[in-house]
Formats: structure tokens, C-alpha cells, sequence
């Protein structure tokens, strides 16, 4: 009888996955999703905070512009926001029960992910090659630390879209409310690496 | 975001598409104005208010805070509140 009632109220705990939580008013995935973007936040936060440190305790700080490409890396802001909106009109496919488009803007989004990464490995590579490490100097170890990790996020939002594009979109067909409910937190998700990058730029390449 | 309406998203269809057109212009803009050369203090306002523009334009359209429930804005609250503390921080203590 104990164990039985322990199951049940686990299960009550549970099974918002498609529709809001009767206390919160969001599903409990959203709200899972939020509070990982509150860490990612302060993750950031922190590395921001040292970069105005080092920047503010050093003695002369080079203009990103005169170092980096700022023509590439604006192309490259542009690609992330446009594949924000794919991601964005991804979802509103499925909320439109429109299931051919979501995965059209589903693979666009992966793609303008792809060529992020591309156009950052060639910023990469033109650096090496001009023998500018992380341990060159102050700036290009903030460089490296936040436009690398921000392209980890790249990496892993391109492979959790890939999934969902894949074998994950089988849940259309048995859950489709469920579906939708992951594509909104992947999208949240991905708006937040556009929008680390809405900062990184200026940041590191315009000032 | 819940059980909107076929014409509901059709209508924010179009304020995504209104939205990116924004983001982009913002981003022309501020590439513009790093090129005018302004004293550094003058730059970063400029350049840190286009991107706050532009991420509130992605975090209240895109990621649907303008329509999103309390819950979600009490745990961004919090956040925020660490994060001035973090940024803070390094200036009280030098």
C-alpha cells in the first residue's frame, strides 16, 4: 500500500511533461530548461566579470578590430540569428501541425550551425597559423576561453538538433504535444547561444 | 506558449520575421559605429545598449518571455541578481 502510494505521488510528480503543472502554470521541462539557462548564465557571467577584470587591470588591451576579422565574425553573428529564426519557425511548424516545414527549418537550423562552426574553425585556423595561441597573450587567452566554450554550445546544440531532426522526431507520431514541448526548451536553448554570441561580439571584435 | 491557435502563431510568424529584420539592422549598426572610432568609454555604451536591445528582442520574442508565466521570471530574477553580484564583486574588492 506504501509503495504503491510512493509510485503514485511520483508519478504526479512526473507527468507534466506535455501539459503545464497545475502549480507552476509552465511543464516542468520548460521550467528545467530555464533554470540550466540561469547556470549557463552565471557560467558566462563569471567569465565576463574576469575578462573586465584583465581588461581593466592591464596595462594596454589591443582593439579587437585591428586583430580579428570583424567582417567574417559579422557574417557570422548574422548566420546565428538567422538560424535563431529557423529555430523559432521550426517550432511554430509543429505548433501549426505542419510537420514537412519543421523539418525543413529544423535542417536549415542545423546547417547555419554547421557553417558557424565552419567560419569560426577557418578564424581558428588563420590565427594558428599566425602562431596567436590562448597562451600568446591576455586577450587572445579570453579569446579562446569564451569563443571556445560559446562553440562547445554551437557543437552541442547542432548535435541536439540533429537528434531531434532524427531518431527523436519518432515522438511526432505517438506524442506530438510532447514533441513540440522539446523543440520549445531545444529552442530556448539555442536563442541563449545567440544570445551569448549578441554580447560576445561587440565585446571581443568592436571595442 | 500553450494551445495557441493556428492564427496566433500565423500572427507571430510575422513578428519573427519582423524581429530578425531588427537583429539584423542592430548588428549592421553597431559593426557602423565601431568604425566611427569613438572614445572608449562612448563605445562600450554604445555597443553594450545595441546588445542589450538585441537580446531582449531574442529573449522576449524568440524565447517568449513577453508571454511567459511568473515562475520563469522568479528564476531570472535570481539569476540576475547573482550576476550583477559576480560582476560587482571584482570592483568592490579592488
Amino acid at each position: 500500500m506504501c509503495k504503491h502510494s510512493k509510485q503514485a505521488s511520483c508519478f504526479n510528480m512526473i507527468r507534466y511533461i506535455s501539459k503545464p503543472h497545475p502549480i507552476t502554470g509552465v511543464t516542468n521541462a520548460k521550467l528545467g530548461t530555464w533554470c540550466f539557462l540561469a547556470s549557463e548564465v552565471m557560467l558566462f557571467g563569471g567569465l565576463f566579470s574576469a575578462y573586465v577584470l584583465l581588461r581593466t587591470g592591464a596595462p594596454a588591451w589591443p582593439r579587437g578590430a585591428e586583430i580579428l576579422n570583424v567582417p567574417l565574425a559579422t557574417f557570422n553573428t548574422l548566420v546565428l540569428i538567422t538560424s535563431s529564426v529557423t529555430m523559432v519557425m521550426s517550432w511554430a511548424s509543429l505548433a501549426m501541425k505542419e510537420f514537412a516545414n519543421y523539418r525543413r527549418y529544423m535542417g536549415l537550423t542545423i546547417l547555419l550551425g554547421l557553417a558557424f562552426l565552419v567560419v569560426k574553425g577557418f578564424e581558428y585556423g588563420h590565427k594558428f597559423q599566425h602562431h596567436h595561441f590562448p597562451s600568446t597573450d591576455t586577450f587572445y587567452a579570453v579569446y579562446f576561453t569564451l569563443t571556445g566554450l560559446h562553440g562547445l554550445h554551437v557543437v552541442g546544440g547542432v548535435l541536439l538538433n540533429t537528434y531531434f531532426l532524427f531518431p527523436g522526431s519518432a515522438l511526432w507520431k505517438t506524442e506530438p504535444e510532447q514533441f513540440a514541448g522539446r523543440i520549445e526548451c531545444a529552442g530556448l536553448y539555442w536563442h541563449f547561444v545567440d544570445l551569448v554570441w549578441i554580447f560576445l561580439f561587440p565585446v571581443l571584435y568592436l571595442l | 506558449m500553450e494551445h495557441a491557435s493556428h492564427e496566433e502563431i500565423k500572427r507571430h510568424v510575422k513578428i519573427y520575421i519582423a524581429v530578425f529584420v531588427a537583429l539584423a539592422a542592430l548588428t549592421v549598426i553597431t559593426v557602423a559605429v565601431s568604425y566611427l572610432h569613438l572614445p572608449l568609454g562612448q563605445a562600450v555604451l554604445v555597443a553594450l545598449a545595441i546588445a542589450s536591445l538585441k537580446a531582449s528582442l531574442v529573449a522576449l520574442f524568440f524565447m517568449h518571455l513577453i508571454s511567459e508565466k511568473q515562475i520563469i521570471f522568479s528564476v531570472l530574477s535570481l539569476a540576475f541578481i547573482f550576476f550583477v553580484v559576480l560582476l560587482a564583486l571584482p570592483v568592490v574588492s579592488s
